[in-house]
């Protein structure tokens, strides 16, 4: 369901539908490779629901937000300065950006952290037309042997990993269901 | 039942935002201490304000949240903060380590095995396992972006000049996934091996130092150690008064003026358990 109002699409409860939200993006982010479903969040389109859950509960005044490509719509601003209030901003200063994986490049642009602060790096939230455990190997921590993604590509997301513990995180989303791949995972 | 007047969890929501990102960025970076803008929680430092924001933010209206202070769930530390979640989140609480989904802990992990979909949450006093070597904070970020542990080393190294052995018992070092010296918290050693490769999610904060560090499932933590003096994990050569248990950290109860001693499990839950199971220790009533 799509809202014809910036004002709809929030969560109803935002405290505990945020709590539920953070606990799946938390255990995709401990797991890479694990999916989970989020519900609560109906952003205006292109932006889909899991994406949208995403950044109601990690995202707000303090957080820099890029929109890249076409997703960066009317619409999409008026519901984010309502539901989320954060400030728009280029890639190169953000804390999270989100769009589809061939409009967040080149990967270059954002910032990877600090060695003294390797947190200071960005959030991005890659839009997939379809998530699945299949494709790329993965292993790190937080998997116990291996684990698999359909991840867009491999060779930027070694490069990603070569970086450690500077890097970027990767959240993808797809529908109702995310997944996430952190810097540290190594891609195989 | 919940208080109404408080947010649920008690902290506002903007609050839980900033320590859940600081949460996913320290998963992404195992071992890394993310500094994060720690608020002044109804308790006093030193009591688990770390812990206590950190399982704010994890907390779901679905969870069965357990606290433990050293082990036992019936200490006050572990009463109030549990009662302090039960009113204000109006979450189930419980004393079973199986049945929990948040653990809060100061100071041991559960003897009971944690399984996946657990989360288990320190509360920290000193993060920084180089603070006591090397107070500036300046200092010891340096030389944990450059990896330069070996004054570590030399502690360890010191330690068995003047002991014959690491005299390190409590919050030893480790070392995660091969990148940064972690402290583990102030638990006995004993725990060491119970971190590493843990199925659980192990999450950390430190509400005075302003601090919050995470360990994914399946991490390898590696006590820092010697080839020629390898990592021991110790306890009371003992078995447990109460329950009989041999394998379980134990400890120290003085009961009378005469010398008079006995060895019980620190782990409330696993010792009832046993005993509920029938097993009794030479104390045992």
């Amino acid at each position: 369901m799509q809202t014809s109002t910036p004002l709809g699409g929030g969560f109803d409860t935002p405290a505990t539908q945020a709590a539920m939200a953070f606990r799946a993006l938390m255990e995709a982010m401990a797991r890479p490779g694990h999916i989970e479903t989020v519900t609560g969040a109906t952003p205006p389109a292109p932006l889909s629901p899991a994406a949208g859950a995403a950044l109601l509960t990690l995202c707000d005044a303090e957080t820099p937000l890029y929109l890249a490509g076409p997703c960066d719509t009317p619409a999409l601003r008026d519901w984010l300065a309502f539901h989320v209030g954060a400030p728009l901003v280029g890639p190169a200063d953000c804390a999270f950006a989100v769009g589809t994986w061939a409009d967040l490049q080149p990967l270059t642009d954002y910032s990877i952290g600090t060695a003294s602060y390797p947190d200071r790096s960005a959030t991005l939230i890659v839009e997939l037309d379809d998530l699945g455990a299949d494709g790329a190997v993965l292993r790190g921590p937080g998997i116990k042997d291996t684990a698999a993604l359909s991840l867009p590509e491999k060779a930027a997301f070694q490069a990603n990993t070569a970086q450690f513990p500077l890097g970027l995180d990767f959240i993808f989303t797809s529908g109702q269901r995310l997944a996430a791949l952190p810097r540290s995972t190594e891609v195989l | 039942m919940t208080d109404q007047p408080y947010n649920f969890a008690y902290l506002d929501e903007q609050t839980k935002r900033m320590i859940r990102r600081a949460i996913l960025k320290g998963l992404a970076i195992p071992g890394y201490q993310v500094p994060f803008a720690s608020r002044e929680m109804p308790m006093p430092y030193g009591w688990g304000t770390g812990g206590v924001q950190v399982s704010a933010a994890v907390l779901t209206p679905s969870d069965r949240f357990k606290v433990i202070d050293q082990g036992a769930d019936d200490t006050t530390n572990a009463v109030s903060i549990r009662n302090f979640f039960r009113r204000t989140a109006g979450i189930e609480v419980t004393t079973k380590t199986t049945d929990a989904t948040v653990i809060q802990t100061r100071h041991r992990v559960p003897e009971t095995a944690l399984h996946a979909g657990q989360v288990l949450v320190y509360q920290v006093p000193i993060p920084e396992p180089l603070r006591f070597l090397e107070p500036r904070e300046t200092e010891t970020r340096k030389m944990h972006a450059l990896e330069d542990y070996g004054l570590m080393h030399v502690k360890l190294y010191e330690d068995i000049s003047r002991h014959g052995h690491i005299a390190t018992a409590y919050a030893y070092p480790v070392k995660v996934e091969g990148r940064y010296v972690m402290d583990p918290s102030p638990i006995p050693k004993f725990d060491n091996p119970k971190v590493s490769d843990c199925p659980a999610i192990q999450l950390f904060g430190a509400g005075r130092e302003q601090r919050i560090y995470a360990l994914p499932p399946y991490t390898r933590v590696v006590s820092l150690d010697f080839e020629d003096h390898p990592f021991e994990a110790s306890k009371a050569d003992h078995p447990c008064g109460l329950c009989g248990a041999e394998d379980s950290y134990l400890d120290e109860v003085i009961t009378d003026d005469a010398g008079g001693r006995m060895f019980v499990c620190s782990d409330t839950d696993f010792c009832e358990t046993r005993q509920a199971a029938g097993h009794r220790g030479k104390d045992a009533a």
